[in-house]
């Protein structure tokens, strides 16, 4: 049969040596190779404890976001639904009344809103397709859970947190994104 | 009233032998994992306790909590003798293996052995090959193909193995004229340096290299781990068995490693001889107890040093196939073993003339 391929390469297969059949001086190479390997640097990342770090376009958890007033975004007005190639989004939009003002922003809120996060891709559609900077994906991702139920997240999950109210517990959910937002 | 207090102390002494092996061997499944998590660049079990040193712990409890399975097609009783039998036969080496000098305790000699019986070798022969029972009877009373299959092969392997171990010891036998261990250890401790230079490696090379080969046959181990070969057996001869039934399988394994090694370090390293040190000077200066623990220390750091070697080769060597096995045995190292007898003898004859 003709060589396929320039980088084909005939093998040549010879009796054994001697040497070769001695079996003991390719065992003791074999040997000094592991030994080698016993004080390699592992590559391994004990994960619990330590963690690697994400690219800073990392897509992961969604955020429901609010204004700097604290008023949340979202209008309910299904475009994330829309664009989700994986159907992972569903909503119950409702409508403001007087007086809640001061917690939705605009007149059309979402009563209920919830990812179900074992069917998402982390594609980030919804992020692009939302008019009102209301989703993003953040740089955690979700954690196992002992149930399917446990991974549809509601809005007392993705909500972020208050800005004025629970300062602290914002900023860190923020995290570096305002940073990312000024490289784009 | 003499009598009781000797019962009493082998009685010790065999619990104080029995459980150190068996916790030794636990550590060895540990050891295992470890190692061979080093040599493929992982970090091994890590999780169970600081540096994962209550994993073996775990995996007794997981092994003691499955559910017992007897197949309803096998011999029942035998199903269930198989396991013990395979441990019992690992343990049973331990009794002839002087594990240090003598002890003094309240005026009594204790000497660190369980029995000094003048055929301390043969001995050690006779239990390795009621081994082969544990795995034939276990692999047979499954009624299972695989199971069967590969309680032949181990069988023929032990058998084929034992010929070109024995061979290689009576060259060592020829040396030394005594088959009980304490007497080969005594022997060994006359030498220069403290005693390294008694040691029958540097006599024996061959006889060691080949004894060394024919145990690793002799446990089931890599490179001629073929009776539990998973590929192409589906796990061998404890394939049908669970719970600490296969416990009680694999712990002998490495009972069986365990006492290997120490029958190599006693019979080519000087048992409990301390290299380098005139153990009779320093009993004089230290206490005969002393030297009697910094003894059976260094007899258990030449025991650790070869459970590393098995551990070692384990995951360097890939299988043998059977007829390379079979080769290896039969045509290789049996002849060897003869010549080497041959010279030794030879030797031996020229030197005392």
């Amino acid at each position: 049969m003709g060589v396929l391929t320039n980088r084909a390469k005939t093998l040549e297969q010879k009796p054994m040596t001697f040497w070769e059949s001695l079996y003991l001086p390719a065992i003791f190479k074999g040997m000094a190779i592991t030994f080698g390997h016993m004080f390699r640097k592992k590559p391994t990342i004990n994960y619990p404890e330590q963690k690697r770090p994400f690219s800073p376009v990392f897509r992961g958890l969604h955020v429901l976001n609010r204004d700097a007033e604290g008023r949340e975004n979202c209008t309910a007005c299904g475009l994330c639904a829309v664009a989700c190639p994986a159907e992972a989004i569903t909503m119950e939009a409702a409508e403001r009344q007087v007086g809640e003002e001061h917690l939705y922003r605009e007149e059309k809120y979402a009563a209920k809103y919830e990812i179900n996060m074992l069917r998402c891709i982390f594609c980030g559609l919804c992020e692009e397709a939302c008019p009102k900077d209301a989703i993003y994906l953040s740089e955690t991702f979700a954690p196992s859970d002992f149930t399917r139920k446990g991974f549809v997240y509601g809005k007392e999950n993705l909500l972020i947190p208050h800005p004025v109210n629970e300062k602290e517990k914002y900023e860190m959910a923020r995290g570096q994104r305002e940073q990312q937002l000024k490289n784009k | 009233m003499i009598d009781v207090w000797f019962g009493l102390e082998k009685l010790l002494l065999i619990g104080a032998i029995i459980s150190f092996s068996l916790v030794v061997a636990m550590y060895t499944t540990f050891a295992e994992r470890k190692i061979a998590g080093f040599m493929q660049d992982r970090r091994g079990p890590n999780r169970a306790g600081p540096f994962g040193l209550l994993q073996p712990l775990a995996d007794g409890l997981k092994l003691f909590f499955k559910e017992e399975i007897i197949p309803l097609t096998s011999n029942k009783s035998l199903f269930v003798v198989g396991p013990a039998l395979a441990m019992l036969t690992a343990m049973l080496t331990s009794a002839v293996i002087p594990w240090g000098n003598q002890i003094e305790i309240a005026g009594r000699t204790v000497s660190l052995q369980v029995a000094d019986v003048n055929i301390g070798i043969l001995y050690v022969f006779g239990v390795v090959s009621l081994g082969v029972y544990g795995i034939m009877i276990g692999g047979w009373s499954s009624n299972n193909k695989f199971s069967l299959l590969a309680a032949v092969r181990g069988a023929s392997q032990i058998i084929s193995y034992e010929l070109a171990m024995g061979l290689s010891l009576i060259s060592l036998l020829l040396m030394t004229g005594s088959l009980s261990l304490k007497t080969i250890v005594e022997q060994q401790m006359q030498g220069g340096w403290g005693g390294l230079l008694g040691w029958n490696i540097l006599y024996q090379p061959f006889a060691f290299l080949i004894f060394l080969i024919c145990v690793f046959a002799e446990c089931n181990r890599t490179p001629f781990d073929l009776p539990e070969a998973e590929n192409e057996l589906n796990f061998g001869y404890h394939q049908e068995y669970s719970s600490m039934k296969l416990g009680l399988y694999l712990f002998s394994e490495y009972v069986n490693m365990f006492i290997s090694s120490a029958v190599v370090s006693t019979l080519f390293f000087g048992g409990y001889d301390i290299p380098f040190v005139n153990e009779v000077e320093l009993a004089n200066s230290i206490g005969v107890n002393m030297v009697a623990l910094l003894g059976f220390l260094t007899f258990f750091a030449k025991i650790a040093f070869f459970l590393f070697v098995f551990i070692w080769v384990r995951w360097t060597i890939p299988r043998f196939r059977y007829d390379q096995l079979m080769d290896l045995g039969w045509k290789k190292l049996i002849p060897l073993a003869l010549a080497n007898l041959l010279i030794t003898a030879v030797v031996i004859l020229a030197l005392n003339k």
